[in-house]
Order: C-alpha cells, then structure tokens, then sequence
C-alpha cells in the first residue's frame, strides 16, 4: 500500500512562482526575437521580464475553481429570471432600450477584449504577464457570453435583440464603440495594455459597469445585475493588471516615460469619448435614476483618477491632458449625445423620447449649469411638437469624427451654443476631428486614421445598400436600403417609444401578470 | 492622502467580510448603494484573513473575496493572511 505523507500546503507566493514562473522556458532553435516578433517595435525597453509582479498572485487551479463558483451563481439567477417572467418587473419598458444598447455596443466588445488579451498574452516574453493576459482573456470571453445568454432572454420578448453581431460592423453610432477597440488592437501588445489594460479597465470600467448596474438593481433588472456584477468581479483583477503594467513600463527603463505618457492621453481621450453613450443611458435611459454622469463622473473619474494620478506622479506621470475639456464637458455630453439619437431615432435600432417633466426637473437639478439654460427648452419643443404629431426625426447623415466617429454633436468648449470641429490636412486631403483631443490623435498617426471605415462616407459611396440594390430607380429611399443592410426593421425596432410594439406588449402582459382577466 | 476603495455585493457571503473590514480599519467609511456595498477608507485599507474566519467559524480563503469583488482602487498587495489596498 502506498504511503502519502502529509505534503505542507504551499503558501501563495510558492504556489505562484511554482505555477507561472516555473512554468517558462527558454527557446532553443529559434531567437527570442522571432518568437516574440511584436515585443520591440514600439520603442517600449524592457530589461527583466521577472520584476513582473501580480499582486492577486491567481494561478490557473483556483482560477478555475472560483469563475466556475462565479457561474454557478450567475445561472442560478438566469434560470430563475426567465422562469419567473423577470423582465416584466422593470420599471417601465423604457428601460429595455438601455438593454439593446449595451448588447450591441459593448457585449461584442467583451468578445473583441478576449481577442486582444489573447495575443497580448501570445506576444509578451515574460511568463508573468502572460499568465495574467491568458486568464483575462478567458476572462472577456466568459463576459460576452454570458450578457448573450442574460439578454437573449429580452430577445424572446422584444425588439432590437435580434442581430447585435452583424450591426456591430454596419450600424453608425456602434462603429463609435467597435472602432475604439479595433484601434486598439491594431496597435502594439504595449499600446493595448495601456488603452484597454490601463485607461479602460483602471480609470473607466468603474464608470460603466458600477454605476450601470447599480442602475439595472434600482430598475428592477436582476439578470443585468448579475452578470454585471459577475463580469465585474473579475474587473478588480484587469484592473490590478493595467495597473502593474503601467508600473512595470515606468521602471523598467525611463525612456518608456514619454510613450506611456502620450497613450495615456490617447486613451483617456478615446475611452471618455466613448463613454458618452454611458452618460446618455445614465441621464435618460433610466426610468429610476442611481446617480448623474456627472456625478459618477466625479467619484470615479476625478476623485478615484485624481488619487491614481497623484501615484504615478512618482515616475513623472502627469494627468490626462484632455482633464480640462473633461470638466466642461460632464455638464452637457450626456444631454447632447440623447438629443443626437433623438434626432436620428429612425435610424437607431432602440427607441427614444424625450423626458417627462418631472425627468426633466431631476436633470436640471443634477445639472444647475446646464441643463435649464441650453437644454431644457429645446427638449420640451420637441416634446410639444410629438404630441401635435410632428415628432421631428432629421432625415440628412451627419458629419463624423474621423478618429472617435461620434458625429459632431459637441459643442466648443468655451461656447456651449457652437458645434465644435477640427480639420487637418494630409496628402491633400481635408480630415475633421470632432474635438482638439481627436485631432492631436489624428495628426499624431494620420496614415493609421485616414483607413477609418466611417459609417455616413460609406452610405454615401453607396457600400451600404443590400446586395442587388439598384440606387438609380424612381422614388428610390436610400434610408430604407440602409436600415435594410443593417437588419434594422423600420417601424418596429426604431422610431419612438411611444407607439412601440415593445411599449404596447410591456403593457399587455404586464396587466396579464397582475390581473385576472 | 487618497482614499482608496473596495466593493462587494450585497448578499450573505459578504455581510460578515464587511463586518471584518469595518472592525480592521477604524478609519474606513461605509457607502450602502442598491445591490452594493462599497468601503471607502483613506490611505489604506486591510481585509485579515483571520478576522473573517472568527466571524464564519470556517477556514477561509482570501481568494474567495474575489467571487463577489465589484471593484478597487490602490495597489493591492496579496498573500495567505491579508489583502492590502493602499496609495503609497
Ligand atoms: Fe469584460
Ligand atoms: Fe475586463
Ligand atoms: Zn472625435
């Protein structure tokens, strides 16, 4: 009979040297610089890949044994969500539409993260950030499954669910989210970690996921809820990861210093610019509101970066420098970015409105500055005008940004009243930057951003019309071919709340569930 | 000095990780939000491995806090019996 002496459990600083350290080898037949043909090119220097440090000190086993206790919990909600009817205890069927686009703007966004990690775990030499890259990577993937498997549960119910996959690549406000991570994968291993590891998941995440969720709690939405928080639970540990690369660059070489400092300010820039659509679901898309976006703008950008940036100020890191335009900007982006897809609603695939007075006295006393005074009386017009039966819908394409592809809804920082735009030339061409933060990022790289697949330039050279389309036939409606390409169907998943199928269906069943007749 | 954070969900694994983390650092301020609970404590916060087992009369795993982690902020330092957060 064998015999098995008690082993001495290892601590955790053994058990991870053991289970990532020793887990490398040198290679033999081929060079390190063939193996690893992305780990220079950047200009980033490393001189020891084993000052790595990973703080969590997570190895593979109990990787496994608590993302499956993560599971576990998250599919007990989930089955009893569906069983239940839970999508009937929303607020109000408003609410859903915050749904559609967080399912078609950041779900596959997840799955283009599990991407990115992937080969940034592929191309970094050092075993330590390999590690942590393959666990996040299988991190992301977990994510869009699971937000696919939460929300296909609204997808038997309403509309807008039905093809998040092949709008991402067509729709034009999801290009805004899809071309933020395209940029950063294109980019260099180093390059994705400072703008997806760093400035997205340290300084950004919190602004998406905590308050969004909390939201999806108040609105009556536990499956959200729980893979928000699910997905959420494995933030902590993205974020300790950008942040250690951060460091790691920093002291590994002080020439890294001017690099990491010049994608911080990139990807500050791109990131908050994206979350402009967070804003607008936060402000408007709620029926219960936690907090504003400019109040989640201040506990998790300016206090929580204010504290992360006083840190780095060690190494010679300095704030993002976009931090001023961002302090003007928390008073109206959320209200500009709503009266956009207003606007464009028929072209959108969820529904919009305008708010309620009582919505519009929370606004304005979240928004003292702004929000009477430049917004207030245009929101309550369009509101008049829909109920004489004019609801006003703008039937031309807008400009857009060549970098963040938002269209130029903005406003000059100094003057709240004007559009803001930039232009730069380049090999005789005119570009236009919404912003003198895309611009800077424009001018910096502009062989990389005059490749942009910009939704409006693309329905106008006609690239956005089902196969077979003939655009020269009598009473040709190129917006219908285009909400046709885009798997968009008029009159039910776009257009106004009021009046929906999802509106009238909420309500029937609704009664249903509480009734007896 | 900064304040660093940490947040949880709100359920019956966390209310005695909570109770611990309260009773470890003094100084740390509780913030209740909907389905949340999130601990806010200046300079630096300590969750002892030790504190929680007395709490849930079982051995415990610091590891686990991460089944219902939300979110942090600071630097964390990690091993058998704490879990550190601080700005240094
Ligand atoms: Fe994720
Ligand atoms: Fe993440
Ligand atoms: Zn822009």
């Amino acid at each position: 009979m064998d015999m098995h002496a008690a082993k001495k459990k290892m601590s955790l600083k053994e058990k991870y040297a053991h289970m990532t350290r020793g887990l490398d080898w040198e290679t033999s037949y081929q060079s390190p610089e063939k193996v690893f043909p992305q780990a220079s090119f950047e200009g980033i220097k490393i001189h020891d890949w084993d000052k790595w440090e990973d703080p969590f000190r997570l190895t593979m086993d109990s990787y496994w044994k608590y993302q499956a206790e993560k599971e576990r919990k998250l599919y007990a909600v989930l089955d009893a969500f569906a069983q239940n009817n839970g999508h009937l205890g929303v607020t109000d069927a408003r609410y859903i539409n915050a749904l559609k686009l967080f399912l078609t703007g950041i779900s596959p966004l997840e799955y283009v993260a599990h991407r990115g990690f992937a080969a940034a775990g592929r191309n970094f030499p050092g075993v330590g950030p390999r590690v942590a890259c393959l666990m996040q990577s299988l991190d992301e993937i977990r994510h869009a499954q699971t937000q696919i498997h939460a929300l296909s549960n609204y997808n038997k119910h309403y509309d807008g669910f039905h093809d998040f996959k092949h709008m991402l690549e067509r729709v034009w406000y999801l290009s805004v989210p899809k071309s933020f991570f395209d940029d950063a994968f294109s980019s260099g291993p180093f390059e994705w970690m400072i703008a997806i590891g760093f400035s997205f998941e340290y300084v950004l995440t919190n602004l998406l996921f905590v308050p969004f969720m909390s939201g999806a709690a108040y609105n009556g939405d536990m499956a959200t809820v729980t893979f928000g928080f699910s997905a959420q639970s494995d933030e902590a540990r993205h974020m300790t990861l950008g942040l250690e690369c951060i460091k790691f660059m920093l002291e590994q070489d002080p020439a890294n210093l001017p690099i990491v400092q010049k994608w911080i300010d990139k990807w500050a820039w791109r990131g908050i610019r994206v979350l402009t659509l967070v804003g607008m679901m936060m402000d408007y898309m709620l029926p219960k509101r936690v907090m504003s976006w400019k109040e989640a703008w201040e506990i998790y950008f300016e206090q929580n970066g204010g504290a992360l940036f006083g840190d780095l100020a060690r190494y010679g890191i300095t704030v993002p420098k976009c931090i001023t335009q961002c302090t003007i900007d928390k008073e109206h982006i959320s209200h500009q970015a709503w009266a956009t897809f207003y606007q464009y609603g028929g072209a959108a695939a969820f529904h919009t409105w305008m708010p309620s007075d009582e919505e519009m006295d929370w606004l304005s006393a979240k928004y003292p500055n702004t929000f009477d005074k430049y917004y207030r009386d245009r929101f309550t017009y369009w509101r008049e005008q829909a109920e004489k039966g004019n609801r006003f819908y703008t039937n031309t394409l807008p400009m857009l940004c060549q970098v963040c592809q938002i269209p130029m809804l903005f406003t000059e920082p100094d003057d709240p009243s004007q559009i803001c735009y930039r232009e730069s030339d380049y090999e005789g061409e005119k570009y236009h930057t919404c912003s003198d933060g895309c611009k800077a990022i424009f001018d910096d790289e502009p062989q990389k951003y005059i490749q942009s697949w910009l939704p409006v330039h693309q329905v106008y050279q006609g690239n956005c019309f089902p196969e077979g389309t003939d655009p020269t036939v009598a009473g040709f409606n190129p917006l219908a071919k285009v909400l046709e390409w885009y798997h968009l169907e008029h009159g039910k998943d776009n257009l106004d709340f009021e009046g929906s199928r999802d509106q009238k269906n909420f309500d029937l069943w609704r009664g249903m569930a509480t009734k007896n007749t | 000095m900064s304040t660093v954070f940490i947040a949880f969900q709100t359920n019956d694994d966390t209310r005695p990780i909570i109770e611990a983390i309260l009773a470890d650092n003094p100084h740390a301020v509780l913030d209740e939000q909907p389905a949340m609970v999130k601990i806010n404590a200046e300079g630096q916060l300590v969750i002892k491995r030790a504190t929680i087992e007395e709490l849930i009369g079982r051995d415990f795993d610091l590891q686990e806090l991460q089944i219902n982690l939300i979110t942090l902020s600071g630097h964390l330092d990690e091993d058998d019996d704490q879990f550190t957060l601080a700005w240094k």
